[in-house]
């Protein structure tokens, strides 16, 4: 029983600030900014990855021509699917980070602090978005490099950064959620392992929805990640088009971070018993 | 740095709601000067009483130490009054606010230093505090200041931008000492303050103590397994075994009444084993599995 259930929605609704909530929200992100600022080595190693995908996977599977990707290169059309791949794989271990800082004794003292619970897990959600945009920099760098037609107006980057934040958003909190519930660094460890992969290949990421057999589509349509995919598609690179629309992207990707940040918040003190 | 009386009137101006010495208003038939009390607080975890039904009063401005050997409910117990874990049975109030009823409220009263030396060791001491001065709601024209003074009230200065793995233990215990009280909080927690401190360091951090509770008249509650800490720094001793408060008062009258020239002897009298054997390891070990495992 989280101590919250004793206060009323009323007297909650009268105590509760945006100003403090907001500035509180980015106070638990500007902690892990600032890390990675002084020891930005992180960002370099997780890049790593998504240059294979892009400058070797892609390249070898784009000569087979097998995969049906409408007007779109191969290359163009994994390019967005590698973008939501890499922040998924970075959010989906977040609850580590968590646990370690329950461990250091760190998250201690932001639940002793008045900051409401659903701010310390919007702030976590946050700054799992900032690394997730730094990946967006990189793999829309490496893009133009290698000639991806990527797109440069400011609604579609726009659209590329609130996507970013919100699949990061919501992998980092449902993360968040099973570190609550599995309380140590080795189970959540093999539990991100056992994840990853399978939101990765039961998605859009690297084939479009239409090539799956159907019972892998059913599973893909409740997978976050193709949303994500679906959304950065239509915005990141020439041409990209929406399988969903882009209004049911977005709305699908807000409902499900709002139900899991409310889960979250209601979870997030049993990580220190 | 010496705080004048305005300071210490500042610092005490600044917590948000009854001044420390307002205590539990409200509560009829409790001396109104305990800052801090508990009534049969309990935890239970499963079949296992980590804390069973614990009650003492701590008055305001003055330092309270729970002593016993690991495993003994000292942490269960700070966790419980800082909001961390509901009671199983029982409550306290912490500057006039129920640790069940007023959670948020009891959190805007308190400072809390975890067992752990929990400083963020990749930042640096300024920003640890920055992160913290913005989570408590200090704003723009004060909050340099106030993370200058008490680093200096902690005789950190020097160090403010250096980044903290560079720091010994006994400066990242300071610096956390300094995060806890820069909202300026009326109560105070400090679990385990000088565990794995060397001598001189355990002693400077005594004297910040001290210092603590001499110039802003700040409660302290701080846990112990060392005896000579209880008696150089509190007023008042409650000593715990396997959950429960075998005795309670000041370290001189335990003595007294045991009839033992210290700490340890009364210790010993009052449980039946020494301290440092007398809460094995396993207990320790034991109250944490079951606590993970209930969670």
């Amino acid at each position: 029983m989280p101590p919250e259930s004793a206060v009323s929605p009323a007297a909650w609704a009268r105590r509760f600030n945006p100003v403090d909530f907001i500035r509180q929200t980015f106070a638990v992100a500007e902690a892990d900014v600032r890390k990675l600022r002084h020891d930005p080595t992180e960002l370099v190693t997780r890049a790593v990855q998504p240059t294979l995908w892009l400058v070797v996977f892609a390249q070898v599977m784009g000569r087979l021509r097998g995969v049906p990707t409408g007007n779109l290169s191969y290359r163009d059309f994994m390019a967005p699917g590698i973008l939501a791949q890499s922040v998924l794989f970075i959010a989906i271990f977040y609850g580590i980070s968590v646990i370690w800082e329950r461990d250091m004794g760190i998250l201690q003292k932001f639940l002793v602090s008045p900051a409401p619970r659903v701010a310390l897990v919007l702030g976590k959600a946050l700054s799992a978005g900032v690394r997730g945009l730094t990946q967006a920099v990189f793999i829309y760098a490496i893009a133009l490099l290698i000639g991806i037609k990527a797109q440069f107006g400011l609604l579609p980057i726009l659209g590329v950064l609130v996507s970013t934040l919100l699949g990061a958003g919501i992998f980092s909190t449902f993360s968040l959620i099973v570190a609550c519930l599995v309380k140590t660094r080795e189970r959540m460890m093999g539990i991100g392992q056992l994840l990853s992969m399978p939101l990765f290949f039961a998605s859009n990421a690297i084939y479009p929805l239409a090539l799956m057999p159907s019972w892998l589509q059913v599973i893909a349509k409740v997978n976050p990640l193709s949303y994500q995919v679906d959304l950065l598609r239509a915005l990141m690179v020439q041409g990209g088009q929406s399988t969903f629309g882009l209004g049911v992207d977005f709305a699908v990707q807000l409902g499900i971070l709002a139900v899991l940040v409310a889960v979250a918040a209601r979870l997030y003190a049993r990580i220190v018993t | 740095m010496n705080l004048t009386t305005n300071d210490r009137a500042s610092y005490l101006a600044a917590g948000a709601g009854p001044s420390p010495a307002a205590g539990p208003a409200g509560a009829p038939g409790r001396a109104p000067s305990f800052a801090l009390e508990t009534v049969g607080l309990t935890r239970r975890f499963g079949d296992f009483t980590a804390v069973d039904a614990i009650s003492f009063g701590v008055p305001s401005g003055t330092i309270f130490g729970l002593l016993g050997p690991n495993g003994a409910g000292k942490s269960t117990t700070i966790k419980m009054l800082t909001t961390l874990l509901p009671p199983t049975a029982g409550t306290g109030r912490v500057a006039g606010f129920d640790i069940v009823r007023q959670p948020v409220e009891v959190r805007r009263m308190i400072g809390y230093v975890p067992q752990m030396l929990s400083a963020d060791g990749n930042l640096s001491a300024y920003e640890n505090l920055l992160i913290f001065a913005k989570v408590y709601g200090i704003r723009v024209p004060q909050r340099r200041k106030r993370i200058m003074e008490v680093l200096a009230f902690m005789g950190l200065a020097d160090s403010a931008g250096t980044l903290v793995n560079k720091f010994s233990g006994g400066m990242i215990r300071r610096l956390e000492i300094a995060q806890s009280m820069l909202h300026r909080p009326p109560v105070l927690f400090l679990d385990e303050p000088t565990v794995g401190l060397d001598p001189v360091a355990r002693r400077n951090v005594w004297e910040h103590i001290l210092r603590l509770r001499d110039e802003f008249g700040t409660t302290i509650l701080l846990t112990t397994h060392y005896m000579e800490e209880a008696d150089e720094l509190c007023q008042e001793v409650a000593i715990m075994h396997q959950g429960k408060i075998v005795t309670v008062g000041a370290p001189a009258a335990i003595k007294a009444a045991a009839g033992v020239a210290t700490l340890d002897d009364a210790f010993a009298h009052y449980t039946g084993s020494s301290i440092k054997d007398g809460g094995t390891f396993r207990d320790a070990a034991r109250v944490r599995r079951v606590a993970r495992r209930m969670g």
